[in-house]
């Protein structure tokens, strides 16, 4: 097993490696370069010339992506054109308050979700299941930045009751983390409650009754533990959702995470600052989907052994290959 | 006997005979959301083609009227107007086919690479496969949104460059359920007997593979257009999706959200379009779902 | 049925258990009524849909409700009057004094648990072992049933499905109940396998003298380890007496049947004779008796009037308009009698 994981580890090295490039690819796409920004207004064509041979901008694009790829691994990922700051220290200045406006949103969302998906599923057909189905797809068909504007206008402009921006403590944390979690905990709703209907018509519960388990302890014990499987999997995809979310929750709340880092480098084209945070933050974010890769193996034990003995996850692939 | 076999009687009476789609419609008509949101999607198709006959684009639209600006919804102005005294109810009309058409173009642009590269990864199979399947991995490991921001990033702000942007963070999706769809009909004794008889490969993936794996197809395709349409009026909301003056609903919001203490209706309608529009395209595609493939109903 | 009786462990009076679905109702389970008493075997035959595995979930009132719903009748297993007993009761009841062996043991153990946990769980709820008790006996139980210790922290997938079934019989097993339903316990197995855990079956209740509910359509597994046979066919039972008066002095045209489709290994030469037709839709039973659209005896009557079940000698009961007339017989009652 901690072999697979080490593994899994070093396998992630060619997607760090592929999503960096890709994105570095499409961002020089854009026109324009550090020249345009950097060189005096009255520079000739031959001076912007001589300053791109300088700083290596005509260099095939392959060779000037290692080069950053070499620079970054030191922590160094060039200056903002606006600042003029290290773009990494403003990384890691903005990283750890999206990481907890993120945290605390995935807290909101599975915390309400799964109750009330399981809610919904065991009152399968009634009122009080359609009207949740209601209410789930309702957040599902949501901006998430209206929602955020609507919460704000009631809580803070209205009842003034919570902070309407900043990053000042608990309170001022409670809003964002709603406003993305409530967009994620639809589709996770959905998924607890079909994910646990499948389950409950399982035969296997109808042992664990036979046995003379309680109803409860059958729901809480012998079927989420199977239903958590897909469930986990809608996770690992909604946490994309998470980031995109806090991207518009970010700008909304002026909450000063990596989210609005972005966006605001983006209008002021700030190319070395949005370049760098955004590789940061995809490869960030492919160490976590990997993570929940491995949190996926350890709830289903089918998986774990599949692990233990073969080689990678695609086996099934190749059988239906072999069998057509 | 198992009494699962009595839940699901397959004793029922020979129905009437209808064709595939005409069943697939009947159960439809029968999922009251599914006609409520396919009756709002058709107003508001309607709307987004016809829109600019009712409202002159010059003065109903984007006109500055500053004599009526910011006025809360009244009998005149059923949703007020904004800050330059334009009407909010005309420039959410008239904002609808900027929605529509960015979703619908995004998704066909999806479709149009998804398809195409899933249906060749799951017939063609060994390196050929591989290589789209790990390319299509690398794209969706970037999150959709940060993917639809350097795309307009890289390419500028414009309504092309936001559907493309928007259509690329959908391909791997449509790639995954084409792939796995071919992968499952590929098997099927018709496609053996298509091959066996010479068809070209193209010709067994059009005509013989893919018309057998549309379900998924359809159902994923209703429920991106939804989403893309949120995307492009986050994009918008951003200040890099569709430029203003336009009447994008996004971009609305937007400016709405500078008045949002004294004037929230520029914010609430704008949102409300938003939201109906997706939710209703969510209530078709779920009830698709559901009506295609009836097994997956619970 | 001698009223009061300490060896009775099971009584079932008049039965009925529909599934009442959206269009129409499933009329799976109708007024049947049997006993059982201590260290007594009982076969439940018949085809797939007879309703022999829904009167056995209606023992343990685990009919799926909805759409299963248990019209009326009583069932008192060791004492108890199961269809009102308050449900925390009736969970202390499940799995201590009656359990039951599934059919398909592919489906139903728990893949995420591991096989001893699933054991010790019973255990665990009935018998107020502590966990590493309940673990410890949980592994007896399992060695009871041929399977290592050393396996049992394995997942139900690693397993085969003979071992599986074992390990369901385990956990059938593991508080020694008074009754056990074994729900076509080698159906979905081997040949081979089918011997072995059938054997294994047989000791078991021996040893501990369990009353058994033995439900399957195999003749042969009857004719080895029951003492009662009751033939069920759409929902009724329409014949039941003790395996002699079943087999050998067989009364229903329907029973008949069953013994016809068997091969005959003395006789290897003679032809199978299938009963021609199908069971019919339980949705739609026909007015009179079930069988008769399938019955080479069959009259005018037989399609209009329901026959009610009977004793015709002893304990052996029938459902047969027929016998009313004095001098009816079937083939084989004639070969035998």
């Amino acid at each position: 097993m901690y072999r697979y994981v080490l593994k899994r580890f070093v396998l992630l090295i060619p997607v760090l490696l592929g999503v960096s490039f890709l994105v570095y690819f499409i961002l020089d796409l854009a026109p324009g370069d550090a020249v345009d920004v950097l060189a005096p207004d009255d520079a000739t064509q031959e001076d912007r010339e001589r300053m791109r041979e300088e700083l290596g901008l005509n260099r095939p694009l392959i060779v000037r992506y290692l080069d950053y790829m070499s620079d970054l691994v030191r922590g160094d990922m060039g200056e903002s054109y606006l600042s003029g700051q290290p773009v990494w220290d403003s990384f890691i200045e903005k990283a750890p308050n999206t990481l907890l406006l993120g945290f605390a949103s995935l807290v909101v969302s599975v915390g309400l979700s799964l109750p009330l998906g399981i809610y919904s599923a065991n009152r399968h057909g009634t009122w009080k299941d359609n009207l949740s189905m209601v209410l789930a797809l309702l957040g599902l068909s949501m901006p998430n930045f209206w929602l955020g504007l609507l919460l704000m206008l009631l809580f803070s402009l209205r009842l003034g009751l919570l902070p309407s921006g900043g990053a000042d403590g608990f309170a001022s944390l409670i809003l964002p983390a709603i406003t993305i979690g409530t967009g994620m905990m639809a589709t996770l709703t959905r998924t607890t409650r079909s994910s646990m209907l499948d389950v409950i018509r399982q035969d296997y519960l109808r042992t664990a009754r036979a046995k003379g388990v309680s109803e409860r302890v059958v729901i809480r014990k012998h079927a989420l533990k199977n239903a958590l499987i897909p469930i986990i999997t809608i996770i690992g995809t909604q946490l994309g959702g998470i980031l995109g979310g806090a991207v518009l929750t970010e700008s909304v709340f002026s909450w000063p995470g990596v989210g609005r880092l972005i966006v605001d480098s983006l209008n002021s084209r700030d190319t070395p600052m949005v370049t760098g945070a955004i590789i940061m933050t995809t490869m960030f974010f492919s160490v976590v989907l990997l993570l929940v890769d491995l949190v996926y193996a350890f709830v289903d034990p089918r998986i774990k052994a599949q692990y233990a003995t073969k080689k990678g996850g695609k086996s099934d692939d190749n059988k239906q290959k072999a069998s057509a | 006997m198992t009494t699962s076999k009595k839940q699901a009687p397959d004793t029922a009476p020979v129905k009437k005979q209808r064709s595939q789609w005409a069943e697939v419609w009947h159960r439809l008509r029968k999922n009251k959301g599914a006609m409520v949101g396919l009756t709002i999607v058709v107003i508001l198709i309607f709307i987004a083609l016809f829109s600019g006959v009712f409202l002159d684009y010059e003065t109903d639209v984007i006109g500055v009227n500053t004599a009526e600006r910011l006025q809360p919804p009244s009998a005149q102005h059923i949703m007020g107007t904004d800050e330059y005294g334009r009407d909010i109810f005309c420039r959410i009309l008239y904002g609808t086919k900027y929605s529509l058409s960015v979703g619908v173009v995004a998704v066909i642009i999806a479709l149009l690479i998804g398809v195409t590269l899933g249906a060749v990864a799951g017939y063609a199979g060994g390196p050929t496969e591989e290589v789209i399947m790990r390319v299509t991995d690398i794209f969706s490991s970037v999150p959709n949104m940060l993917m639809a921001l350097v795309v307009v990033a890289a390419l500028g702000q414009s309504m092309f460059n936001l559907m493309l942007a928007i259509g690329i963070t959908s391909v791997p999706q449509f790639v995954r359920i084409t792939r796995a769809a071919v992968l499952t009909v590929k098997t099927q004794e018709y496609v053996e007997a298509a091959r066996a008889i010479g068809l070209r490969s193209y010709r067994i993936i059009f005509s013989h593979i893919l018309p057998n794996c549309l379900s998924p197809i359809i159902v994923q395709t209703t429920l991106r257009v939804a989403s893309a349409i949120i995307s492009a009026s986050s994009l918008s909301f951003l200040g890099l999706g569709i430029p203003a003056p336009n009447p994008e609903w996004g971009a609305m919001l937007s400016a709405g959200r500078r008045f949002i203490r004294d004037y929230s209706y520029m914010t609430l309608f704008p949102g409300l379009a938003i939201m109906i529009t997706v939710l209703s395209l969510n209530l078709v595609g779920d009830g698709l779902r559901d009506a295609l493939d009836p097994r997956l109903k619970d | 049925m001698n009223g009061v009786n300490d060896d009775i462990v099971l009584q079932v009076e008049d039965l009925t258990v529909y599934y009442e679905l959206e269009e129409e109702t499933v009329k799976a389970v109708n007024n049947i009524s049997f006993s059982l008493k201590r260290g007594e075997t009982i076969g439940l035959v018949g085809e797939t849909g007879a309703g022999k595995t829904t009167t056995a979930l209606a023992l343990l009132r685990l009919v799926p409700d909805p759409p299963g719903v248990i019209k009326s009748g009583t069932i008192t297993v060791c004492g108890n009057d199961m269809l009102s007993l308050p449900v925390q009761k009736l969970e202390s009841i499940r799995g201590k004094d009656i359990s039951m062996i599934f059919q398909d043991p592919m489906t139903s153990l728990n893949p995420v648990f591991k096989v001893v946990d699933q054991i010790a769980e019973s255990l665990e709820i009935h018998e107020k072992l502590s966990k590493t008790e309940a673990h410890e006996k949980a592994l007896d139980m399992l060695e009871t049933v041929g399977i290592s210790r050393s396996r049992g922290g394995e997942y139900p997938h690693q397993f085969s499905g003979g071992m599986k079934q074992r390990v369901g019989i385990a956990i059938a097993l593991a508080c020694s109940p008074q009754l056990l339903i074994a729900d076509e316990p080698t159906t979905a197995l081997d040949v081979t396998i089918q011997a072995q855990v059938l054997d294994l079956i047989k000791d078991l209740k021996d040893k501990n003298g369990t009353s058994v509910i033995m439900i399957t359509h195999d003749l042969g597994i009857v004719a080895e380890i029951c003492d009662q046979v009751a033939v069920m066919y759409a929902g009724h039972i329409v014949e039941h007496g003790s395996l002699d008066e079943v087999f050998n002095h067989t009364l229903h045209p329907y029973t008949e049947g069953l013994f016809n489709s068997l091969p005959n290994i003395n006789d290897r030469k003679s032809e199978l004779k299938p009963i021609p037709g199908l069971m019919p839709d339980p949705t739609n039973l026909p007015e009179g008796c079930a069988f008769a659209p399938r019955c080479e005896y069959a009259t005018e009557a037989c399609k209009t009037v329901q026959p009610a079940l009977h004793t015709v000698d002893g304990t052996h009961k029938v459902a047969c308009l027929r016998y009313d007339e004095t001098d009816f017989h079937i083939n084989r009652g004639k070969k035998h009698g």
